[in-house]
């Protein structure tokens, strides 16, 4: 039905688009590339000079880099690992027959909804400040020592926060996956005297096999840009123990103003996540096939 | 549903259900509390702040009277729907023509464009910053549009896509064929057809816009601060600001909860790309 005239009208209507997404992917990176070769600070104005690797060496050899990489590995490790299996967990309960199914999936999907920076402050003030925080409270009150959550277990704290923000994502796709599994398969299975386990072993899980991916390389794409977060509680710290790799290079760019080292990090940052996209892309890619 | 479910299963579950649904709304739940509280009574034990305090709305005064709150929330709103119906501008002939005029390389274009939305902020952090400033354009409210409005296009015409390929085409081929003109083809039967798909997308990507919090807090400084900034100051504050905090909080989300009740399906449809539906 496509006529020649209507092709090239539609190639006028796609352009813009087009040209847009070009100039915002081109820009930005080859400047990245172009400053990462670049002894570039902005206090110290004058020449920048061409200084080839230079930054990529002392960007890697740099110890807080490693603290850094070994930071956004867990964070984005334990945050996968909690919502995963809570949002299967989640999920199954939540398809379970029910009174008031409508209120408890919107309550249970609320904290997607907050912004990071709410979320951040309220988790670090009214829950793990030791002293006024809830949970400092509930210590008193048991007679145990707080907990200083900031202090003690300041990664961990922070995947606890983006948990709790990402878990209604992974409990929300989980489900919507759950709920187009063929039923009249779950009841033969029964029939033929399959427990519950093996009814989620053999039926289920592989029918969200591919949900469960989809969520893994979704959120791994998120998780690797955590940023508000750990602005708002920690700065990165104590010392750099919360310092994701995002973080870092936030730092050397905005508060050290060293263009070159913070766009030698924004290529590692590029390189690093386009390993998680390929994947991902390939597993859409499929589904636009079908 | 052939196989019986009992009443005592089905209360089990609603319970359990129940009780984790509410651990999750939770800290939302308690930030509504304390905004009702005054600062001294809000740092006490939570069970004397629920049953031996009163409640006040003096937070919500404070709150606009210190730091001009509605001024934040205006930036937050002109950013969010400004940034949403300009990616709908550029989206909707884009999506259309690929949607109902498929090339070959249909596919790969709508893959690149996906694929531009895997590169990390913090990437371009450097560039776009110093674009920004040569421009004179940081800390201003169509700096921030223009900005979220390219990292949401990918979404929007992702979804707008999807949402068209459900349409029919042998509907437009028969209004053709009864005469309509593409005028009339447009107004009174691709338009009626797509506007649900289009109310969701522009609901999806408001919330995105209003939450987004990397761009916002790196290009803005006070003038154009939205919410999630603005948000942000209380990080190093002064002094009690429990209920404070609570108050600008409540304030900042509940537009947007809101929305995000009403769009709980596209949001699994939007952000999968179309992988889970």
């Amino acid at each position: 039905m496509a006529t020649k005239a209507s092709r090239s009208a539609a190639r006028l209507m796609i352009s813009p688009a087009v040209l847009l997404l070009l100039g915002w992917m081109l820009v930005p990176l080859s400047l990245t590339i172009y400053f990462s070769f670049l002894r570039y600070n902005l206090i110290t104005p004058g020449a920048n000079p061409f200084v080839g690797w230079e930054n990529y060496y002392w960007f890697l050899t740099d110890p807080s880099f490693k603290a850094a990489m070994v930071n956004t590995l867990l964070l984005v490790g334990g945050v996968l690992l909690i919502t995963v299996a809570g949002g299967i967990l989640f999920a199954l309960l939540l398809d379970q027959p029910m009174w008031g199914q409508g209120i408890i999936r919107i309550m249970a999907i609320s904290p997607f909804f907050v912004m990071p920076t709410v979320s951040g402050l309220v988790w670090k003030n009214m829950f793990m400040n030791p002293v006024n925080g809830i949970f400092g409270h509930l210590a008193q009150a048991l007679n145990v020592q707080p907990i200083d959550f900031f202090s003690q277990i300041p990664l961990l704290s922070i995947i606890l926060i983006v948990s709790w923000q990402w878990l209604p994502f992974a409990t929300l796709i989980l489900l919507t996956a759950l709920q187009s599994l063929d039923q009249e398969q779950l009841e033969a299975a029964e029939m033929d005297g399959a427990g519950a386990f093996s009814r989620f072993f053999h039926i289920m899980l592989p029918h969200l096999a591919r949900a469960i991916t989809v969520v893994i390389l979704i959120q791994t794409i998120f998780l690797l840009s955590i940023f508000a977060e750990i602005l708002v509680t920690t700065n990165g710290g104590p010392g750099v123990s919360t310092t994701n790799l995002t973080y870092l290079i936030y730092v050397s760019s905005l508060l050290q103003f060293d263009v070159g080292m913070g766009s030698a990090g924004g290529v590692l940052a590029i390189i690093l996540a386009n390993i998680v996209a390929i994947f991902l892309m390939r597993m859409i890619g499929k589904n636009l096939d079908a | 549903m052939a196989r019986g479910v009992t009443i005592s299963r089905k209360s089990v579950n609603t319970i359990a259900a129940g009780v984790l649904g509410l651990l999750m709304f939770f800290p939302v739940l308690w930030i509504v509390i304390l905004s009702f509280k005054t600062e001294g009574d809000a740092i006490k034990a939570p069970l004397e702040i629920l049953f031996g305090t009163g409640w006040t709305t003096e937070s919500y005064g404070t709150v606009q009277a210190r730091s001009d709150y509605f001024k934040h929330f205006s930036n937050s709103l002109i950013i969010s729907l400004g940034s949403t119906f300009l990616g709908l501008l550029i989206a909707v002939p884009a999506a259309w023509s690929m949607a109902f005029v498929p090339a070959k390389r249909t596919k790969d274009v709508l893959m690149w464009m996906l694929s531009t939305k895997m590169l990390p902020p913090v990437g371009v952090l450097v560039p776009i910053y110093l674009i920004f400033r040569d421009l004179g354009i940081l800390d201003t409210r169509s700096g921030l549009v223009i900005v979220l409005m390219l990292i949401n296009l990918p979404i929007i015409i992702w979804m707008l896509y999807t949402y068209f390929r459900e349409i029919p085409g042998e509907i437009l081929e028969a209004a053709r064929m009864d005469g309509a003109t593409l005028r009339e083809e447009v107004v009174h039967v691709l338009i009626p057809m797509a506007i649900p798909g289009m109310a969701s997308t522009v609901l999806l990507n408001i919330i995105l816009a209003w939450n987004e919090a990397f761009w916002t807090l790196n290009l803005t400084a006070a003038k154009a601060a939205p919410l999630t900034a603005f948000i942000a100051s209380y990080s190093s504050p002064e002094g009690l600001f429990y209920a404070k905090l609570s108050a600008a909080s409540v304030m900042a989300i509940a537009p947007i909860l809101m929305m995000g009740w009403f769009s709980q399906k596209q949001l699994v449809r939007g952000l999968t790309f179309g992988a889970v539906k």
